[in-house]
């Protein structure tokens, strides 16, 4: 059952080091705060998971929380690379990152095999491409009825799975809308999980479309704007500024470490950072 | 399509926009003739960047009806402005349907709904395949490129695809360091032993030109000219011994209509907020 506590409570108690641990959201309700939270307690050597890793895990690679990334495509979206992956992958900087790459519907087909106890999934997918020759975790298999060749993809089953979502209600259940991604598969693929929320409410507003039972879920943590510089549908845009003005702070190492110090390591909570960042939060009218 | 546009569009002080066109930029010129490529009721799994650009003019131009998808689940879209993001929250808000990241992927893509994929890469070869994942060997690159997202399964399973890219030595080369999404794989049919439910590319779209794929070979010709750009042009800008076609066109001129909207939406884009 979903236990209702802080942000730091549940990552202290959820996240080990070493973990597989995957934040999802689709550009939509990343687990921003989170990821921060990760960071600041001091994680390491974490696996990390994530279709998109963008800005999230450029910090938390930067600031060496993780050794591994499994994922489908890792830039800034609409402004270009992720500084501190490329740093990692190039030369190694701050640690070696090994990386088991995929295609994003290699990565859903990994999700829902995970979410329904499958060890793999069937799709087709990634033939002709140089992807099986790298990634282990792509292999072919025949049709049992016709015979014909498919594609492979082991299952995902992170330790930890991370979202961010819109509403919570009082039994715990979580309600979101808007782009889902693979927030769904995310949750009931993990042995454990944590979802952050924008509010806690007597009883879901009409636009919930998915609904999370509150006994799937492990942790609950209500942080408003807690995908900030991401957006949640209804409350906030996404803050475009932010990510155009990553790209000077990811890409200068000595840069980057005074941000994580400034507006991390030195901070309590999130809140703290979001009074720091210089963005506008436009209401949902 | 003067008069329609202007309608559509609902744009007031139109001729006095059109009177102040200068002329086309490479990437305008590109953007528009890869608009063309979408006629109405096309069903299109539109990338970020040029696609998506090209995607919305084209829905604002020609192709009112044309069926936009982008991979974030957002089905029949009709952004007002360009998204800066795949995930923008103005592609849901304008969607006939939002469907979960399983979801498009299988139902929609996998399952053959969609009949053109556009795409982009940072290297194509003389059969369009692409290379989105590394410049350099693959365990030590010497650029590291965000890779595959969407585009392995869009090019294996939209009924055909569109590619925009900028045609430089650099983007153009005669071999790929790493085979993100398959195009005519070894060229001349060897595409269909992959089983590919998809046909690949038919049409490449660069600042300089359009190139097809060769009817029996499938290596991608230069089928048409950009305005004021020339066959040398084409062939130093290709890594590759470029083949032209024997019946080698201009293409049309971006109308001032084409221009202007263009010129609008990138204004609007460049804001970042409505």
């Amino acid at each position: 059952m979903a236990q209702i506590t802080s942000l730091s409570e549940a990552v202290a108690e959820l996240v080990h080091d070493g973990d597989t641990v995957a934040l999802e959201g689709f550009t939509h309700l990343i687990p921003m705060a989170a990821g921060h939270e990760i960071i600041r307690q001091g994680r390491r050597n974490l696996r990390l998971v994530r279709m998109t890793p963008d800005i999230v895990y450029d910090q938390m690679i930067g600031a060496g929380t993780a050794t591994g990334l499994v994922f489908s495509w890792g830039g800034n979206p609409g402004v270009g690379s992720l500084h501190r992956f490329r740093d990692a992958v190039e030369h190694a900087y701050p640690q070696p990152l090994a990386i088991e790459e995929h295609s994003h519907a290699g990565m859903t087909v990994r999700y829902v095999a995970g979410a329904s106890g499958l060890p793999f999934g069937v799709m087709r997918g990634y033939v002709g491409t140089d992807l099986p020759a790298h990634t282990d975790t792509i292999t072919t298999v025949q049709c049992p009825f016709t015979g014909e060749p498919l594609t492979a993809v082991s299952a995902l089953n992170p330790d930890v799975g991370i979202i961010h979502a819109q509403q919570v209600d009082r039994e715990g259940n979580i309600g979101f809308w808007g782009i889902q991604g693979v927030q769904k598969e995310t949750v009931l693929a993990s042995r454990r999980s944590i979802v952050t929320v924008e509010e806690m409410v007597d009883s879901f507003d009409s636009r919930v479309r998915v609904v999370l039972p509150a006994w799937v879920v492990s942790a609950v943590a209500v942080v408003p704007r807690g995908a900030h510089p991401s957006y949640a549908h209804s409350y906030y845009q996404r803050d475009n500024a932010y990510y155009r003005e990553w790209d000077a702070v990811g890409r200068d190492r000595d840069v980057f470490a005074d941000w994580i110090r400034t507006h991390i390591l030195e901070t309590t909570d999130f809140s703290e950072h979001l009074r720091m960042v210089d963005s506008v939060l436009v209401e949902a009218s | 399509m003067t008069t329609d546009s202007a309608e559509l569009t609902g744009l007031t002080g139109l001729t006095e926009l059109t009177e102040r066109t200068t002329a086309p930029t490479a990437d305008e010129m590109m953007t528009v003739v890869a608009s063309r490529a979408l006629n109405n009721h096309d069903v299109v799994f539109v990338g970020i960047g040029i696609p998506s650009t090209a995607a919305n003019l084209a829905r604002r131009t020609h192709a009112p009806e044309v069926v936009l998808i982008y991979e974030s689940g957002t089905i029949g879209t009709k952004p007002s402005r360009p998204p800066a993001s795949i995930g923008d929250g103005e592609l849901a808000d304008t969607a006939v349907s939002v469907v979960s990241g399983p979801e498009i992927f299988a139902y929609w893509l996998q399952a053959g709904r969609i009949n053109i994929g556009f795409l982009g890469a940072a290297q194509l070869d003389r059969f369009g395949n692409l290379n989105t994942t590394v410049v350099g060997d693959y365990d030590h690159p010497t650029t590291r490129l965000p890779g595959a997202g969407g585009a392995p399964e869009i090019a294996l399973g939209a009924q055909h695809t569109v590619i925009v890219l900028r045609q430089n030595p650099r983007a153009f080369v005669d071999h790929l360091d790493f085979v993100t999404s398959v195009g005519h794989h070894r060229g001349s049919g060897s595409r269909r032993e992959l089983g590919a439910t998809g046909s690949g590319p038919s049409l490449v779209i660069t600042d300089i030109g359009v190139l097809r794929p060769d009817s029996d070979t499938d290596e991608l010709t230069l089928v048409s000219l950009h305005p004021g750009r020339t066959v040398d042009e084409a062939i130093a800008a290709t890594g590759w011994p470029l083949t032209i076609a024997a019946d080698l066109s201009v293409t049309e001129a971006p109308s001032s209509v084409e221009l202007s909207l263009l010129r609008e939406m990138s204004a609007m884009g460049e804001s970042g907020r409505p």
